[in-house]
């Protein structure tokens, strides 16, 4: 005791000196890499979610058309010409050709020698007028872009109905992270509400609810929330009625997400799921919590069970909370895009990953189009993997003892949604 | 012992539990299997055919009915197919089970050994390579995997997988095609896990390297070989082979992505196109052996690690 007082002050500043947040953050940053790019993924995400309409080149659900020249007319025709000749012609019969400002209709190709066409063509289509045209006028096409491979114009390309693959999936992480937020919510305040309430009052009351949530965790993780959905998430089903009729959860577009009622529903699913796991990990830390002291000192002075629970059990689990919720966030996204994936979980025209991944998308891409699918499972991995990194870089910061790897006990945690 | 029985005699009312949850679940909400079997009837035939389905009883008549076929193996049939569970099952579980068996082998096989080198030579580039695999295998969304692997196996290899042609084949068959069929999906599969493990294995060996016991091995001259594999591996692996028996039940939900995305008919496909088409009878007695699997899971993984370790003892 002596010789420790005896140390002089500013050998201990010397030892330990100062620094600032900012360069704590770097050195920290140096030291893990991963956690760097992990944080980066993760940003992505979030700037993707938050900012989707800046940053999206095109409307996630736009068809869109691509114009292209497929000749130009050899001779001057007026207004009743049926017949017209083309020089270079690179379309066939059925394609609707825009020549100045005029629209027709190629009948069929009356004949054709090398690049020079001779068209029967239906005149002033789509609410334009017949007009006369010079020779060398040049002759446009446009048709649906789909499926056009990467290019400058569709980084992405396009899917089988012309959709951009890069504004879908910036879009989808809008979904993404609004289903992880809206399941995280449900999910964390129902499970701590059961949680706390069945680790505080014990006996019946926890017997009840830890029956409960073992047979709800009896199913695999996918299966579960397979059945949750198939049972609320049905067209007619009472939830779905109720939260349609009830409450102000617009059915339409809303925040940029089409069929948001939908999107909701699946968010709720997820939420539910997420509730039994809280629930069963917020009891275990209530039962050592109210063995405190202060527990028995605040009931000695009369409160109610009640006021016990909000004022000295839930704010002790706070953190807890908090940590969980950051866990289950990535594994909602992860479930979301799994059952959006099996077809049960976000419909079809809004953007997202899982859903992408399937469905016409995977036909073409065994037809050579591998790109609908490829990028927005890209997009999908690259979150999971950021969230992974994050999680890592924090436990190694909280734990060096554990560099890189994790403790048994925090092990069922990061990133494993039951085997997706 | 006598906490095991009693145990396992929780398998009852569990068991009886989740089927009963299951079947309330799916039976409150409206719509039934009719409208999936027949989706334009008029209401009249729809409701003749509830009749001959049963499903026109009362809430418990129902639940009663299929309870008393329980006790003669009798799961009751799907409203669909008209083929009872049992038949079902017989052929799909092979499949299934298949496809977890080699699923656990290979998630054993890729995770151990990587993580055993990446704990001995702990802060190397050869490390940080394996913790940087590990953390892929575990953060790659298995369909993701598994789509591109059929979609670019097709397109470079001109590769598709044998069951979307020929089905099913028996390992005792063919056992070259049944590998096959199953190699890639269960490989997949594993990629999961075998990030879980490897995470896991490695912790428990820098846990275990800091013991007394392996200071003094090494002291003793021992070589590395020795030293690793004969005093560090048996405490290493201890956690790993108790989270085997928990990364099964989550494997029933992979078994479900891949079969879908394989062609594989197996049990997955099997409760997943029951969920959707609110096949009740078939829901609820896969509810009921979800929820036996997963009793016996948690038992047997209690009981190996009282095995494995005699300073545990449950009382």
């Amino acid at each position: 005791m002596a010789q420790e007082a005896a140390v002089p002050l500013e050998v201990t500043e010397k030892i330990r000196p100062r620094i600032s947040p900012v360069r704590r953050a770097l050195i920290l940053s140096r030291q893990h890499p991963l956690g760097v790019m992990g944080l980066l993924f993760v940003g992505m995400l979030l700037v993707a979610g938050l900012f989707s309409e800046l940053l999206a080149p095109y409307d996630p659900l736009a068809n869109n058309h691509v114009t292209r020249a497929v000749g130009e007319l050899t001779s001057s025709i007026g207004p009743d010409d049926k017949q017209i000749e083309v020089a270079n012609f690179g379309a066939g019969a059925n394609s609707v050709l825009d020549v100045d400002n005029e629209k027709m209709t190629v009948y069929y190709v009356v004949s054709q020698s090398g690049r020079t066409a001779v068209l029967e063509v239906l005149r002033g289509n789509a609410g334009t007028t017949k007009e006369s045209h010079e020779a060398g006028t040049g002759l446009t096409s446009t048709r649906i872009d789909k499926l056009s491979g990467p290019s400058m114009t569709h980084p992405f390309g396009t899917d089988a109905v012309g959709q951009d693959v890069l504004s879908r999936t910036i879009f989808g992480a809008r979904i993404s992270l609004l289903i992880g937020f809206v399941a995280i919510s449900i999910g964390v305040t129902i499970g701590t509400f059961f949680g706390v309430l069945s680790g505080y009052f014990g006996g019946v009351v926890d017997m009840l609810i830890q029956r409960i949530v073992d047979m709800i965790l009896a199913f695999p993780a996918v299966v579960l929330l397979l059945a949750i959905i198939a049972v609320i998430g049905n067209e007619d089903s009472n939830v779905r009625q109720f939260l349609a009729d009830s409450t102000p959860i617009p059915q339409g577009t809303f925040l940029g997400v089409p069929k948001f009622l939908d999107v909701f529903v699946v968010a709720l699913g997820i939420g539910l799921a997420v509730s039994v796991a809280t629930a069963r990990i917020v009891r275990g830390a209530v039962l050592s919590l109210k063995e405190n002291v202060y527990i028995e000192a605040a009931r000695a002075m009369g409160a109610s069970d009640a006021r016990i629970m909000w004022k000295h059990i839930f704010p002790n689990v706070a953190a807890l909370v908090v940590v969980l919720a950051s866990v289950f966030l990535p594994i909602a996204i992860l479930a979301e895009a799994a059952i959006s994936f099996l077809g049960v979980g976000v419909p079809y025209p809004t953007p997202s990953w899982g859903a992408d991944l399937t469905g016409p998308n995977r036909d073409d891409a065994l037809e050579g189009y591998w790109w609908p699918v490829f990028f927005p499972g890209l997009a999908l991995s690259l979150v999971v993997l950021g969230f992974n990194m994050l999680g890592d870089a924090f436990r190694d910061i909280s734990d060096p003892r554990l560099r890189g790897g994790m403790g048994a006990g925090g092990g069922s945690g990061s990133g494993r949604g039951g085997g997706l | 012992m006598r906490q095991y029985i009693a145990r396992l005699l929780l398998l009852i009312p569990m068991m009886l539990g989740v089927s009963f949850l299951t079947f309330a679940a799916f039976r409150i909400i409206p719509g039934d299997a009719t409208h999936f079997i027949c989706p334009y009837c008029p209401e009249d035939q729809r409701a003749l055919l509830r009749h001959e389905l049963g499903i026109d009883r009362s809430f418990f008549a129902q639940y009663w009915h299929w309870l008393k076929g329980l006790f003669t193996l009798d799961f009751g049939e799907s409203y669909f197919t008209r083929l009872p569970v049992t038949t079902e099952l017989e052929r799909r579980l092979p499949v299934t089970l298949e496809l977890m068996a080699l699923t656990v082998v290979f998630s054993l096989v890729l995770g151990v050994p990587l993580g055993i080198i990446s704990a001995i030579r702990a802060n190397t580039p050869l490390d940080w390579l394996a913790r940087f695999v590990g953390v892929l295998w575990l953060s790659v969304p298995s369909f993701y995997t598994a789509t591109l692997a059929i979609v670019f196996g097709l397109l470079w290899f001109g590769w598709t997988p044998p069951q979307f042609g020929v089905g099913y084949v028996s390992p005792f068959e063919d056992p070259l095609t049944n590998l096959e069929e199953f190699f890639l999906p269960a490989l997949i599969l594993a990629f999961g896990s075998a990030g879980f493990i490897m995470r896991l294995t490695r912790s428990s060996m820098l846990e275990v390297m800091r013991n007394d016991y392996i200071r003094t091995a090494w002291a003793k001259g021992l070589r590395e070989r020795s030293v690793v594999w004969r005093h560090a591996m048996k405490n290493a692996l201890m956690p790993v082979l108790t989270v085997i028996g928990l990364e099964i039940g989550g494997l029933i939900g992979g078994a479900v992505i891949m079969e879908s995305i394989f062609g594989l008919q197996g049990v997955g496909m099997y409760i997943l196109t029951a969920v959707i088409t609110r096949d009740i009878l078939v829901v609820q007695t896969m509810a009921l052996l979800f929820a036996a699997v997963y009793v016996l899971l948690n038992l047997l993984v209690d009981v190996g690690y009282a095995w494995l370790d005699p300073r545990i003892r449950y009382t």
